[in-house]
C-alpha cells in the first residue's frame, strides 16, 4: 500500500486490489462501484481488524481485568485515538465520542447541546441542502425548546447563498452545516463559515459525512467547534459514528443516553454521569465496528488524503465533462458543472427518464448508482425535483467506471426516448 | 439474472409514453385519493365515479417511474367499467400477481397462482416480480385504488 502524501506513489488499483467487492461479476459483467456517497466498500484491512479483534480478542471494554479485556479495551481506545489524530482534534481521544452513525452524533448535539443552550429567541442556522440528519432533530428540539430553524438558501448554481447572510445570522447560536453536499457535490466554506459564525458568537457544527473522507480535515485549522461523521461512509463499518467537539464544551454537556457505561455512580436516589467521552456513551459500545473504524482511518492516511483529493478531482473532471460532451444537455448535472469547490458526487437527471429506471438499466450493466431524493428533501424541492440518479466516487473508483456509467445512460435515453 | 426485457416490456414502455385516463373529475361527486412512495417520491392522485356499484369513471395525476406509471395506467383501463366488486377481485389478483415469487421461489417448477390468460394487458407487469424493489412502485396505484374503494358510502 502507498504511504503518505505522495502523488506518484498512488495508485487507485492498487486500492481497488484491496476491495473484495469489487471483485464481484454481477450480470456478467464485474461490478462498478459508484454509490460511495451513501456507502464506502471497506478495504481487507478494515475487513481483517475486525475480524481478528472478534477472533482473538473480543471482550466488553472498561470493565473486566483479564488480559483479553484489557487487549479489547486497549483497541477500542486505540480507534479513538485513530480518529482523534485524523482529524487533529486539539484535546486528543478526550474530545472523541462514538455514536452508531452521523445521525446519532447529530442527535446528541441537539438533545443534549442544544436542549441545554438554546431556548426561545435563539436560532439554530442550517442550509436548504441539508441531510435530513442536520434538520430533523433542530425541529424536534423546536418542539421541546421553542429554538427557531432558519435555512441558509441555495442559488441556482447550487451554492450556498451567502448574499444575506448578516441578516440571516441574526439571533444565531449555532450555524450547522455540511462540509459536501450529498446531492450536489458542493464544498462549502467552512473555514469563512466558521469565522463568520465566531464573528456573529455563534458556534459551527459540520455535518463531515461526506467531507472527511475525500480531503483532509484538521478541525484546529478550519476553527469549528463540532464535526460529526460517519464510519460507513469512510472505508469503516457500519454502526459507529463519531462526534467531536473541544474538550471545553463537551465538559459541559449534559449526558444524553443513559445506562450502564455513562455513569460515574448510581445510588438509590439518584446518579452521577462519568466524565469524558464515555459520558456519552450508554450501554456495551459498536468495539469491533471501532476497531474497524480505526483500521479504516490508518488506511485513509497510508493513502495520503491529498493524493484522494487529486484522483477523485480528476475523476469528478473528466465525468463531468464526458456526460456533457455524450448527452449534449440530455443529461442534466444537478450541481456545479466544474471541479471548483466540488467532490466526486454527481447527481444526473435524465431527460424523460425517470431515475428508478436508469438506475435500474444501469443495473445491468453492473453499475450501482443510487436513486432518490437522497434523504434530503428540501434541496429537491428547491430543484422542483423529486429525485436524481448519484453517482459518487471514492478513492478505488476508476475512469473506467464513468466509461461504464456512460454506456449504460446511453441504454437508457435509447430505451426511454 | 432477470432480464431487463422482462421488466420493460413494450406494452409497459407504450402505456409509460402515453398513459392512459391522465386527467381529473371533479371531486364531489367523484372519490379522490392520494398515494405516495415516501421512498422515492412517487405520486398518484386518483378520481374515482362510482354510480350503482359501478366505476364509471377514473382518472389519474401524479408522476413517477415506468414502471408506477405503467401500472397505473393498465390498472385504470382494466378497472374502468368494472362492478366495485370485480374491481376488488381484480385488485385481490394483481396483489397476488405481484406475490407469485415467493411461491415459486420457494417450491421451484410449481404453476404460478395466477392465470396469466384471464388478466389481459395486466399481465405484462408480471416480469416486476423478479425485481422486488420494483414491486412497491407497480403497487402503489392499486394500492389507491383500494384504499378509495374502501372509502366508498
Ligand atoms: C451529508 C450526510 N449527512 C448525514 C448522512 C447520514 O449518515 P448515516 O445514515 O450514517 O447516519 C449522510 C448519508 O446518508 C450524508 O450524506
Amino acid at each position: 500500500m502507498a504511504s503518505g502524501d505522495d502523488v506518484t506513489s498512488f495508485d487507485p488499483r492498487r486500492v481497488r486490489a484491496d476491495i473484495p467487492q469489487l471483485n464481484r461479476v454481477i450480470n456478467d459483467r464485474s461490478i462498478t462501484y459508484l454509490d460511495t456517497a451513501s456507502t464506502s466498500l471497506q478495504p481487507r484491512a478494515v475487513l481483517e481488524a475486525m475480524t481478528r479483534y472478534y477472533e482473538l480478542r473480543h471482550a466488553n471494554v472498561h470493565r473486566a481485568v483479564y488480559q483479553t479485556a484489557e487487549e479489547a479495551t486497549a483497541a477500542y481506545e486505540g480507534a479513538r485515538d485513530a480518529v482523534a489524530g485524523f482529524i487533529n482534534a486539539p484535546g486528543g481521544s478526550g474530545e472523541i465520542v462514538f455514536t452508531k452513525n452521523v445521525t446519532e452524533s447529530f442527535n446528541l448535539l441537539a438533545k443534549s447541546w442544544g436542549a441545554a443552550n438554546l431556548g426561545p429567541g435563539d436560532v439554530v442556522l442550517v442550509s436548504e441542502m441539508e441531510h435530513h440528519a442536520n434538520i430533523v432533530p433542530w425541529f424536534q428540539l423546536r418542539e421541546t425548546t421553542g429554538v427557531e430553524v432558519r435555512f441558509i438558501p441555495v442559488t441556482d448554481d447550487f451554492r450556498l447563498d451567502l448574499s444575506d447572510i448578516d441578516a440571516l445570522m441574526k439571533d444565531v447560536k449555532l450555524l450547522s452545516v455540511t462540509g459536501m453536499s450529498n446531492v450536489l457535490g458542493t464544498i462549502t466554506p467552512v473555514r469563512e463559515l466558521a469565522r463568520l459564525a465566531h464573528r456573529h458568537g455563534a458556534l459551527i457544527a459540520v455535518d463531515g459525512a461526506q467531507s472527511v473522507a475525500h480531503a483532509p480535515t484538521d478541525v484546529v485549522d478550519l476553527d469549528v467547534d463540532f464535526l460529526l461523521f460517519t464510519g460507513h461512509k469512510m472505508l469503516g463499518p457500519t454502526g459507529i459514528g463519531v462526534f467531536w467537539t473541544r474538550e471545553a464544551i463537551l465538559a459541559d454537556m449534559p449526558p444524553f443516553l443513559g445506562g450502564g457505561g455513562m455513569i460515574a455512580d448510581v445510588r438509590t436516589d439518584g446518579y452521577t454521569p462519568a466524565s469524558g467521552p464515555t459520558r456519552f456513551e450508554a450501554g456495551t459500545p459498536p468495539i469491533a465496528e471501532a476497531v474497524g473504524l480505526g483500521a479504516a482511518v490508518r488506511y485513509l492516511e497510508g493513502l495520503g488524503m491529498a493524493n484522494i483529493v487529486f484522483h477523485e478531482h480528476a475523476l469528478t473532471g473528466d465525468a463531468l465533462t464526458r456526460l456533457e460532451l455524450e448527452f449534449q444537455g440530455r443529461v442534466r448535472i444537478i450541481g456545479p458543472p466544474d471541479t471548483t469547490a466540488r467532490g466526486g458526487v454527481i447527481s444526473l437527471d435524465v431527460d424523460g427518464v425517470h431515475p428508478h429506471d436508469v438506475a435500474q438499466v444501469l443495473d445491468q450493466f453492473g453499475v450501482c448508482v443510487r436513486p432518490g431524493h437522497h434523504c434530503a428533501k428540501p434541496l429537491m424541492r428547491r430543484f422542483g425535483l423529486a429525485a436524481t440518479v448519484r453517482a459518487s466516487f471514492g478513492p478505488y473508483s476508476l475512469a473506467g467506471d464513468t466509461d461504464v456509467l456512460i454506456e449504460g445512460l446511453a441504454h437508457a435515453v435509447k430505451m426511454f426516448g | 439474472m432477470s432480464n431487463l426485457e422482462d421488466l420493460y416490456r413494450e406494452i409497459i414502455l407504450d402505456h409509460y409514453r402515453s398513459p392512459r385516463n391522465r386527467g381529473e373529475l371533479a371531486s364531489p361527486p367523484a372519490i379522490r385519493v392520494e398515494g405516495f412512495n415516501p421512498l422515492c417520491g412517487d405520486e398518484i392522485v386518483l378520481y374515482l365515479d362510482v354510480n350503482d356499484g359501478v366505476v364509471t369513471d377514473l382518472k389519474m395525476t401524479g408522476h413517477g417511474c415506468s414502471i408506477s406509471q405503467a401500472s397505473a395506467s393498465l390498472m385504470g383501463a382494466a378497472v374502468k367499467g368494472q362492478t366495485v366488486e370485480k374491481a376488488r377481485a381484480t385488485i385481490l389478483t394483481f396483489k397476488q400477481l405481484m406475490t407469485d415469487h415467493e411461491s415459486t421461489l420457494e417450491h421451484d417448477g410449481e404453476p404460478a397462482k395466477v392465470d396469466l390468460r384471464s388478466i389481459g394487458e395486466l399481465a405484462a407487469l408480471q416480469g416486476v416480480v423478479k425485481f422486488p424493489v420494483r414491486i412497491k412502485c407497480a403497487m402503489l396505484a392499486w394500492n389507491t385504488l383500494s384504499q378509495g374503494i374502501d372509502e366508498l358510502p
